[in-house]
């Protein structure tokens, strides 16, 4: 007897065009870096490394990337530092407007990022700020901070005070409790919470569209360089950056029992 | 103060008018209580009734509304906890995650700057027979070693008071009762000031010289435990500290060294020394192990009270003892429990008995028994820790 059964195939078949249609565009991307193009790098004219090799030749490129990095890092420290404080002021104690501030922290996620970009550009334009490094960072940061502030506030939540508590017990001081026990249970979130804003950071068109002023970041070197096609040197950054990221979750999964000894041996 | 200033052997401990209010309730109201040098105290009480929160108030995890607190004579209400001489071992043993067991006991010494930390460390691991573990991580150890750790980590700092906060709440039973007896003797051996809190009738009485019984924020009675049980003088402390048969009626008479109180028609003798109150009604009690099962009407005789006839209505064998209940009309429930000497329960379900016990057994309370609900007996401790630990989480987020 035939045991056809329409669940046993359609899951499958249904994982794998899922997984495809989400991975093309970044095969293409890959597989086009590597396209001997002059201009316009849609069609494929032949295999070469030279794009790989000479990535800083397109004009602007680098530079580009070198601000995107530079504006993700500054923001990043940034909205970490300030979200954490945030996060464990939140979880750990009660204050006036404590659930208003929960709540005007959930804003810039929930606002459409266009709304967000065009009132900063207005704010700054009033305050007479002239657009540029200085703005661009100051709206990564805004936008960034909200998500560390989630991410943080829940390994805030999982933390047993009772831990807070038998560190002040055992002769910690507040600064001691807080470097020797708090911040090392708390750093997988908070380092979470840092990839998360430096991602956010670095892909961010929109808000950084109303802000950058003469700077220009990755993503928005991109847009202007689409209007006249994108070169194959902007689909070896994107693919470096890829393989970066993807070497880095390689990194941190098979390594994670080890940073947990290292950590330790930092006490 | 100063690193190493703390004393080689305990200190006294004393609260004076303490009060603790918390938004919405009153967790303690107006305590007092004195602990000695180098006693081994317990406060026992049900959930809710403020020893956790007496406890974190002497750590200085908490401020006192009002009152004083006392180590050694010395005024440390203004304190912070991490400069008083008081180490706690916590109900969840609060072990740092991501340290290893060695780092953990030497937490502690490093923060006060004691010289050898590792060497002392190690020292106190090996009290509690535990220093080839030190390499380890807590989560890598059994509940009861972690305990252990718990309790190495609180001694090696040689407080002049430790607090133990249910620490043995979490462990199955046979580990409980080892501990237990690991505890105590640890207790006699650093010659250290314990104030154990627990709900654990049983570990309380075992372990402590004092036993201090805590309801609603106050102090019901305190004295050794044999003095509690056998002479109880409230009905919350009758009952919560084992179980009672109480009875209440009108004293009717006064004869010679005992009082007479007329219990459903029946007259019934309670010695004056024992009874708490000697005039209009009163509540008097007497102890399931205490009373003799009859299946015939016994004798009346001198310096012995009876009850009966009853029909009993539940058997149940426990092993050591079997637990009868009998109905008597217009008394209610009695129950009894009696030595298994022979092969099955004595008397049948639905026969008739007769109760019997020796006067000088009984006892006559302060108060009523409307004021203090029975308590079920604490089978389930898990579920108690549990609930305990929910209601310290919701305090800790009420403050």
């Amino acid at each position: 007897m035939r045991t056809f059964s329409l669940g046993k195939w359609l899951l499958p078949v249904y994982s794998v065009l899922a997984l495809v249609f989400l991975l093309v565009p970044i095969a293409y991307t890959f597989v086009f870096s590597f396209n001997d193009s002059t201009k316009s790098n849609v069609q494929w004219v032949g295999f070469t490394f030279d794009k790989w090799l000479n990535v800083c030749d397109a004009q602007g490129l680098c530079a580009a990337f070198g601000t995107s990095v530079l504006v993700g890092l500054i923001a990043t420290v940034i909205a970490t530092a300030l979200g954490t404080l945030m996060a464990i002021a939140l979880a750990r104690y009660r204050f006036r407007a404590r659930s208003a501030v929960s709540l005007l922290l959930f804003l810039p996620m929930a606002t459409p990022e266009v709304v967000l970009g065009a009132g900063l550009a207005a704010q700054f334009l009033t305050a007479g700020v002239p657009k540029g490094y200085v703005t661009i960072i100051i709206a990564h940061a805004l936008f960034c901070l909200s998500f560390v502030v989630v991410t943080v506030k829940a390994r805030v939540a999982s933390l047993d005070p009772a831990l807070e508590e038998a560190g002040r017990d055992l002769y910690g001081s507040p600064a001691q409790v807080f470097w020797k026990i708090t911040f090392p249970l708390l750093l997988p979130g908070i380092i979470a919470a840092a990839l998360l804003s430096f991602a956010l950071s670095f892909d961010d068109f929109i808000i950084t569209r109303f802000n950058n002023g003469p700077v220009e970041t990755f993503p928005i070197w991109i847009y202007t360089a689409a209007a006249r096609g994108v070169p194959a040197e902007a689909n070896v950054i994107a693919s470096a950056v890829f393989l970066l990221a993807l070497v880095i979750v390689i990194v941190a999964q098979t390594t994670s029992a080890a940073r947990r000894k290292r950590l330790a041996k930092l006490q | 103060m100063a690193a190493g200033a703390f004393a080689e052997a305990g200190a006294d401990l004393e609260l004076v008018g303490i009060h603790k209010r918390f938004p919405g309730f009153t967790a303690i109201e107006d305590l007092d209580l004195r602990i000695p040098a180098g006693s081994f105290f317990a406060l026992l009480g049900p959930s809710g009734c403020g020893k956790t929160t007496t406890l974190r108030l002497v750590a200085g995890l908490e401020q006192p509304t009002s009152g004083r607190i006392l180590i050694g004579g010395k005024d440390v209400t203004e304190v912070k906890s991490f400069k008083r001489p008081v180490n706690t071992v916590f109900q969840s043993y609060a072990l740092f995650p991501h340290m290893t067991v060695l780092e953990n006991v030497a937490f502690g010494l490093r923060r006060r700057g004691i010289s050898d930390a590792v060497g002392k460390a190690h020292e106190a691991l090996r009290l509690v027979e535990l220093d080839h573990l030190s390499a380890r991580r807590p989560q890598q150890l059994s509940g009861g070693q972690q305990q252990r750790v718990a309790l190495a980590r609180a001694i090696v700092n040689r407080p002049a008071l430790l607090l133990l906060d249910e620490p043995l709440g979490a462990l199955d039973l046979k580990l409980r009762r080892q501990m237990q007896l690991e505890l105590k003797s640890i207790q006699t051996d650093v010659g250290l000031t314990f104030l154990h809190v627990t709900h654990d009738q049983e570990e309380a009485m075992t372990m402590a010289d004092t036993v201090a019984v805590m309801n609603k924020g106050q102090i019901e009675q305190m004295g050794a435990p044999e003095e509690l049980y056998e002479l109880p003088r409230t009905a919350f402390v009758a009952n919560f500290l084992g179980q009672s048969n109480l009875f209440t009626g009108p004293v009717t008479s006064s004869k010679g060294e005992s009082i007479v109180v007329d219990i459903a028609g029946v007259k019934i003798e309670v010695p004056k020394e024992r009874a708490q109150r000697h005039t209009g009604e009163v509540t008097i009690g007497v102890r399931p192990e205490k009373l003799m099962l009859h299946t015939s009407a016994p004798k009346a005789a001198p310096g012995t009270n009876v009850l009966g006839p009853g029909r009993v209505t539940d058997v149940s064998f426990s092993g050591v003892s079997t637990q009868y209940q009998i109905a008597v009309p217009g008394l209610g429930l009695i129950t009894v429990f009696a030595q298994n000497m022979v092969f099955g329960p004595v008397v049948n379900l639905g026969a008739e008995a007769w109760v019997s016990w020796t006067v000088d057994h009984g006892f006559g309370l302060a108060d009523e028994p409307e004021h203090a609900p029975k308590f079920a007996s604490d089978t389930d401790t898990a579920t108690i820790a549990l609930q305990t630990r929910h209601e310290l989480l919701a305090e800790i987020e009420e403050a």
